[in-house]
């Protein structure tokens, strides 16, 4: 058995060694907002917080999180909204919302790390693939929370 | 509508007959089956009204990203009268629709035809249950109808300034016989239309709620992994299952005829389980197909001899060879995967008493259905197709229902319980329907005075219509996809001719948003090409073939003056032009780009002008505008599926790029509603994005683009 400390919560799974992060949470933890887009780390859509970390969860051995803080959609906000989902409700930034909630755990990372950040910093930390076209909302969204970092909310971590 | 059945009463009717409702498990908040405890009333199909007054609309089209949901709602909600800060919506039940004698009219989801093609029936069946709440609120206080009015709703009684609300009397009205004459509002008035009120989907959307055809989940559900033969048309010769069987949580191997699939526990192991798997294919005999063999085939039909025409007006041969100039260039599109980010899937449940539930992310409830009955063998009554929110559709989910067809066969092998079938990535971007490639040629004629005389289009392209709707080619096999922008030509040119060479192969096409999207490439940057021998300004150029009342005309005015045109750009930056008409609106663009020493190309500024006669969600028409930008530039500047031993060689997003946020430009979007008439938003946007860009390159650095995508170009300056 691994014991996974998943939206503060310690969670226990008979699972291979092996089997990425991301299918532990949508088939064995009944968790399944963080999604499965491509398999190779390139899109993005299951990212989640490892120990504050955003991280890609489909190529990620759920062997190397054992005893880490892992922070799902699900837990970034326990009750209500943090700040920047209500920011993606207030830009209207989704469209058909697949990729939105790695694109959210993406930009919450990033705004813990670098409350006020740049054109260039959001290119470069928000490397999730967005299909249908959100980006300019996405990036307008986290310019708005930019100026009311003090604001977002503490991790459930 | 002669009896009303409250939402609550159908559930338990439903249930009861083994119907579709019992296992509904995602609805959206605020919702009528969320969890509400009241009795609710179906005034009509189209809604069900709380005694607290919420109202839930129920939408028979898709939501994949486009904001139908919340569009359709605004038209039913306008013409109600109702509050619209209690509004919710849900998707009416493919089964029910069946059972109803299809009274939700079509479910299909594409040709950017949600509004436009039930904006009538929508707004009568709004406007028909405000009268009968208003009927019924008269008749209780026994006043005539003409003394009340109706409003956010609330009706009033005028002299005696009464006032009942919609849920006090929605359970009378339902029992009223609907009216015969229904008049809708005039434009002007409109309350709701027009308004740019927040998507009702978002908030479930940002929370990660599960919504999503991936994210069902059903007690004793099992997972499918899917392999399938990587040549079009090939079959399953043999399978050495033997150490997938052997494997984790693995519970059957699943053959069928063209694919393998593997059932196990979690879909991580199945697809584990797959890998396992050794094939022998029969590939048939397509097996050498490649690059060039599609070339081959479509430089054939450039040469055919008797091709059908798509139009024909006046003598080309004559005229071209009276003009003063003769300019003749040929144009190239390679096949193109929709690559939806969530991949197909499909989770289907033979259940023991015979019903079948399918759950999966379709374009068209419809055909979803249709396909289950005919994979099963089970009639429509006894099928359930749970439609879930789309993770990008963009033409994929629609007419394939190959998903649906191979989860009901892998669900019928493991006998009661349910299974949902996902597609891995690879599978996804080697078995889709994709965009044609095509291969045109277009030789036009001036005059001297520069003006266009003659313009002779041949266009060699496989039909979406023989693969998915046959019954649809007309005038001698002519695919209306393949021949748009050319056969619709809003340039007045006194001789067209376009023939068409239907060449299929083996690759199977389908529906890519804005279908024939390629011909406005062509079409557009040869119009530049011609402007140039002309020695006109490509703006001008187009405006001198176009009537005075034309709408084109119009929207090009529009975007011209919005970007500046004619006006000194910023240093480094080259302006391109481009114009279309399609899915039933009219669409011109400006796109500004610089293209570095090194031959970087940046694509800095799209202004789109878009004349849709009508808005209903200004917002989401925007949104919908960047969508096209992005979606297209993906197409412009990087993807493409090559063929090679009759096989796709593209296998996902490492080799098959999509854009990041640092590509994307700034979007400003004209929204140039002239009345009159309904467009749509889902794809025009994306018809000027390649020409415009294109034409933007060659002001640049004096190169003509004729094929796509831009990467296989050297854009230094010449």
């Amino acid at each position: 058995m691994l014991k996974l400390i998943v939206n503060g919560e310690t969670r226990s799974v008979d699972v291979e060694p092996e089997m990425p992060l991301l299918w532990v949470l949508r088939d064995h933890l009944g968790l399944p907002g963080t999604k499965y887009g491509c398999g190779i780390s390139q899109c993005g859509a299951c990212t989640v917080h490892v120990d504050g970390e955003a991280v890609r969860s489909c190529t990620l051995p759920v062997s190397a999180v054992q005893g880490k803080h892992i922070t799902t959609i699900e837990g970034l906000s326990k009750g209500g909204l943090h700040p920047v989902q209500k920011a993606w409700i207030e830009h209207e930034v989704p469209q058909c919302g697949y990729c939105q909630t790695g694109m959210i755990m993406a930009a919450a990372a990033l705004l813990e790390r670098i409350p006020n950040p740049t054109d260039d910093q959001i290119d470069q930390a928000m490397t999730n693939l967005c299909r249908c076209g959100t980006y300019a909302r996405v990036r307008k969204a986290i310019h708005a929370l930019a100026g009311s970092s003090g604001a977002l909310a503490p991790r459930n971590s | 509508m002669t009896t009303a059945v409250s939402r609550r009463e159908f559930l338990k009717v439903s249930a009861a007959m083994g119907g579709a409702f019992v296992l509904e498990f995602w609805f959206p908040s605020g919702s009528s089956a969320a969890g509400s405890a009241d009795v609710a009333t179906e005034v009509n199909a189209w809604m069900v009204i709380h005694p607290d007054d919420r109202v839930v609309i129920r939408i028979a089209r898709s939501e994949m990203g486009q904001g139908s949901f919340t569009a359709l709602a605004q038209l039913v909600a306008e013409e109600l009268d109702c509050d619209w800060g209690k509004v919710n919506a849900e998707f009416a039940s493919p089964n029910e629709h069946f059972r109803r004698n299809r009274i939700w009219g079509s479910m299909l989801t594409g040709g950017s035809r949600g509004i436009r093609t039930s904006q009538d029936y929508l707004r009568k069946a709004g406007a028909s249950a405000r009268m009968m709440l208003v009927m019924a609120a008269a008749t209780r206080w026994g006043v005539p109808p003409s003394e009340c009015t109706a409003q956010a709703g609330i009706i009033t009684h005028r002299p005696s300034r009464r006032h009942l609300r919609y849920g006090e009397v929605a359970a009378a009205a339902a029992l009223l016989p609907p009216p015969v004459e229904v008049p809708l509002k005039d434009p002007k008035d409109w309350k709701i239309i027009g308004q740019p009120v927040p998507r009702l989907d978002i908030p479930d959307k940002v929370l990660g709620k599960p919504v999503f055809g991936v994210d069902v989940s059903l007690p004793g559900m099992l997972h499918a992994a899917i392999v399938q033969c990587p040549v079009f048309g090939g079959k399953v010769a043999q399978v050495d299952a033997s150490l997938a069987q052997s494997m984790r949580g693995v519970k059957q191997v699943v053959h069928a005829d063209d694919f393998v699939a593997v059932v196990a526990d979690s879909w991580w192991r199945a697809n584990e389980a797959v890998k396992a798997l050794k094939i022998r294919w029969d590939e048939g005999g397509n097996g050498h197909v490649d690059n060039a063999a599609i070339a081959v085939m479509l430089r054939e039909g450039l040469q055919a001899k008797d091709l059908p025409q798509a139009r024909k007006v006046g003598e080309v041969g004559p005229a071209l060879a009276g003009a003063v100039k003769v300019l003749e260039a040929e144009y190239h599109s390679p096949y193109l995967n929709h690559a939806t980010l969530e991949p197909q899937t499909c989770t289907a449940w033979f259940r023991p008493d015979g019903f079948l539930d399918i759950w999966t992310s379709t374009q068209d409830g419809e055909a979803s259905m249709q396909a289950a009955a005919s994979a099963s063998g089970l009639p429509l009554e006894k099928i359930e197709v749970h439609k879930m929110m789309l993770g990008g559709g963009f033409g994929r989910r629609g007419g394939p229902q190959d998903f649906v067809r191979q989860g009901i066969v892998i669900a019928r092998a493991v006998a009661g319980r349910p299974v949902k079938l996902l597609w891995s990535r690879s599978e996804d971007m080697q078995h889709g329907f994709y965009r044609p490639a095509s291969l045109v040629r277009m030789k036009a004629g001036l005059d001297a005075q520069g003006r266009l005389v003659a313009w002779h289009t041949r266009v060699a392209c496989p039909s979406i219509l023989q693969v998915l709707h046959p019954q649809l080619l007309t005038k001698g096999g002519i695919d209306f996809t393949a021949v748009r922008s050319f056969d619709d030509m809003p340039y007045q040119v006194p001789h067209q001719q376009v023939d068409y060479a239907r060449r299929n192969g083996h690759v199977p096409v389908g529906f890519w948003r804005a279908p024939g999207q390629q011909n406005a490439f062509y079409r557009e940057c040869f119009l530049d090409e011609l402007a140039e021998a002309a020695g006109q300004d490509p703006v001008s150029f187009r405006l001198n073939p176009l009537a005075t009342d034309n709408k084109e005309r119009r929207v090009l005015e529009k975007v011209v003056h919005a970007a500046g045109w004619g006006q000194p750009a910023p240093a480094g930056i080259h302006r391109g032009v481009a114009l279309a008409a399609g899915f039933g609106s009219y669409t011109a663009m400006v796109a500004e780009v610089s293209v570095s020493a090194k031959g970087e190309l940046k694509v800095h500024r799209i202004v789109v002008a878009i004349d849709s006669g009508y808005v209903v969600n200004p917002d989401t028409c925007r949104a919908q505008a960047e969508s096209n930008v992005l979606f297209g530039l993906g197409s412009v500047l990087y993807q493409e599926n090559n063929l090679k031993n009759g096989r796709i060689v593209e296998s996902n997003f490492n080799n098959f790029r999509l854009p990041e946020i640092s590509e994307m430009p700034k979007v400003e979007t004209l929204l140039v509603p002239s009345g009159g008439f309904w467009g749509g938003h889902g794809e025009p946007a994306i018809l000027p994005l390649a020409p415009a860009i294109c034409n933007a390159i060659h002001a640049a650095t004096g190169k003509r683009i004729r094929s796509l995508p831009l990467k296989h170009h050297d854009l230094r300056p010449a």
